[in-house]
């Protein structure tokens, strides 16, 4: 049995310990949707850190800086600045006025049943995408990094996709709290030793890896090229590269305050003081981490070297393969169960958001109007739907294949974020002429357009060369509509102004009333849901 | 007037929203200005902003750098800011007491 399989198995064996213990703690609607509202500020910090740094962040970010330099690190910057809008204007009020989920925010003063079930659809779509595109990558990733376990494709989405099942079902919110908590610590352990090792390689001194990062010669085209990968452009090119990054830029800063598995977690703690402090903590962390993937990506551009990655795997081995050439098969195998850890938290954080959303939203309060008809049934519906949503990202992964195109999903999960979510989200909480029609128009008009946008860009719509392998292609051969690779700069605010033109189109007196009891719960916590 | 109403239009309650929303703002419009200025200037100057400022690293990186530091210390400005305004709510449900709404069971 190979090093890197050993090391996955036991982390696996830990996980399912805590599935294990959290099982036990995890009957009722408050233990399993909010784990019983009782993890503290720094639990949660590490849990929002280890639901956020993606497979995407991890092995993405560090290949991007491996293979483009400075622009890849552009994307590390928006993933902490991002924060601020989830610490100055989201956490705490969600936390006072909410009970599980970002439409309790949206239906305290709104009309329930349309609005929810917006919200649950807009959720449904971001948690999905985002968890297709986890699920194709961990499957390529986990084949790769366990080549010589003879474990392919299919096997690695399958135990993948069973194992964020258990995670969830038997173990609700407290083990997927702890697997991310657990994944945050791993996560941050190998970033940082690798980071040392980067480091320690150039004698302790910036100055020389920074110094070797401006001359990097790789294969581009059929050529052998220079680049100095300090300079910004080599990804975001013109004539669309500013507007691109500005785009991405949107995305990342209004997209991750209207993140469905973000916003939960801010529901498992006792109260907007913590989850304020969590949001804290998370930031200490997310950033120290993102500060790290320059030492990855720039470490893996020198010392590996862009054609030797490309050689053995392509960017998103670029961290493991770095591992490999700094400290041998042992710290290869280590950093490729941080990687897998890393997917397995993620995933299971986005199966607990729709489920929760199906349940809460969509069946109790749309379908029986808010009326639990037996006790327990939103849980026991919220289980199947885990069960659900995995089988169906299961199949749908092995459908589209290891090679499928589906990067874009990510940046798509986080556009539906910031032009759906966050709009009604501000709205709900800061503007008492909202109207239900309002939110209904936000959120139809900021999902819709994003799709809709991403459908005619770049990342799904192109002519393929020929050196393209057939699995690899793009959707629609034929010339991009839409110009840029996100969707932002145009749904985002898309979304605001339907949002706006919806409640100036209609008026509602009984949210206006509803709005002084809003504002005084988001902002004194007077009512709010209790730990227990 | 309902007792919620009431908490909303008294004077303290008011004054916190007032200190609240223009922390709040300032800290949001600073942190939105800075962070879009990086796109802004490295989308559309990169030759400018490529060139070196300090040892090996050029503006672009230590403008990058540089939104981490910012990010960390608008936190940290926000949280001393909070820790008032949790003050405040404290002394509006405080006062608020007996006579407040019975929105306690959520």
């Amino acid at each position: 049995m190979s090093l890197p399989l050993l090391m996955f198995l036991a982390f696996i064996a830990a996980t399912l310990g805590i599935t294990y213990w959290a099982a036990g703690r995890s009957s009722g609607e408050k233990a399993f949707f909010a784990a019983g509202r009782r993890i503290t500020g720094w639990q949660n910090g590490l849990a929002i850190s280890g639901d956020y740094m993606s497979a995407a962040s991890f092995l993405g970010i560090a290949g991007l800086i491996a293979f483009y330099g400075y622009d890849g690190f552009m994307y590390s910057v928006g993933f902490l600045v991002a924060y601020l809008t989830v610490l100055l204007v989201v956490a705490e009020p969600l936390r006072n006025s909410g009970k599980y989920t970002m439409a309790d925010v949206l239906a305290y003063r709104l009309q329930e049943r349309p609005v929810r079930a917006w919200a649950a659809l807009s959720t449904l779509t971001v948690s999905t995408f985002y968890m297709i595109a986890q699920m194709v990558g961990a499957g390529a990733l986990v084949s790769l990094l366990l080549a010589g376990s003879g474990i392919g494709y299919t096997t690695a989405v399958t135990g993948v996709g069973v194992l964020m099942i258990v995670y969830v079902v038997f173990g609700g919110m407290l083990a997927t709290t702890w697997v991310q908590i657990v994944k945050a610590v791993l996560l941050m352990s190998g970033t940082f030793l690798l980071s040392v090792l980067v480091l320690a390689h150039f004698g302790f001194d910036l100055d020389e890896l920074f110094k070797a990062a401006t001359n990097i010669t790789l294969q581009s085209d059929g050529a052998v090229v220079t680049r100095n990968f300090m300079e910004p452009g080599l990804y975001y090119k013109p004539p669309y590269g500013a507007l691109d990054l500005i785009s991405l830029g949107m995305a990342l800063i209004f997209g991750t305050a209207g993140l469905p598995h973000i916003l939960i977690r801010f529901y498992t703690v006792p109260d907007a003081k913590t989850a304020r402090v969590s949001v804290f903590w998370a930031m200490l962390l997310i950033g120290a981490f993102y500060i790290m993937t320059t030492f990855l990506g720039f470490g893996a551009a020198t010392i590996v070297g862009p054609d030797e990655i490309t050689a053995n795997g392509g960017t998103n081995m670029s961290a493991p393969l770095l591992a490999q050439a700094l400290a041998g098969d042992v710290f290869f195998a280590f950093i490729s169960a941080v990687a897998f850890a890393t997917i397995l938290a993620v995933v299971a954080g986005l199966t607990i958001s729709a489920s929760t959303s199906f349940a809460h939203d969509f069946y109790s309060n749309v379908l029986h109007h808010g009326s639990e008809r037996r006790p327990g049934e939103e849980v026991r519906v919220a289980r199947w739907t885990a069960f659900v949503v995995g089988a169906v990202s299961i199949l749908i992964a092995i459908g589209l294949g290891p090679n499928a195109n589906v990067a874009f999903l990510v940046g798509l999960a986080f556009a539906v974020a910031a032009s759906a979510n966050l709009p009604v989200i501000l709205f709900s909480l800061y503007w008492k002429r909202f109207t239900t029609r309002g939110a209904v128009c936000g959120l139809a008009a900021g999902l819709l357009s994003s799709v809709g946008l991403i459908l005619v860009s770049p990342s799904f719509m192109g002519i393929d060369g020929p050196e393209v392998a057939e699995s690899a292609r793009r959707m629609i051969q034929a010339q991009a509509l839409y110009p840029l690779k996100n969707p932002g700069i145009v749904s985002i605010p898309l979304g605001f102004l339907a949002a706006v033109v919806g409640s100036l189109l209609s008026r509602e007196p009984s949210a206006e009333d509803k709005y002084y009891e809003l504002s005084v719960r988001a902002n004194t916590g007077l009512g709010a849901e209790k730990a227990g | 007037m309902s007792a919620w109403h009431q908490i909303y239009s008294g004077a303290p309650y008011r004054r916190m929203i007032m200190q609240k929303k223009r922390a709040v703002c300032a800290m949001t419009v600073f942190f939105i200005a800075y962070y879009f200025a990086l796109p802004l200037l490295v989308g559309y100057w990169p030759e400018l902003m490529s060139r070196t400022a300090w040892g090996e690293a050029n503006w672009a990186y230590l403008f990058a750098f540089s939104q981490f530091l910012m990010a960390w210390a608008i936190a940290l400005i926000y949280m001393r800011f909070a820790s008032r305004f949790d003050k405040m709510a404290d002394d509006i449900l405080a006062d608020a007491g007996k006579s407040g709404p019975d929105g306690g069971g959520g």
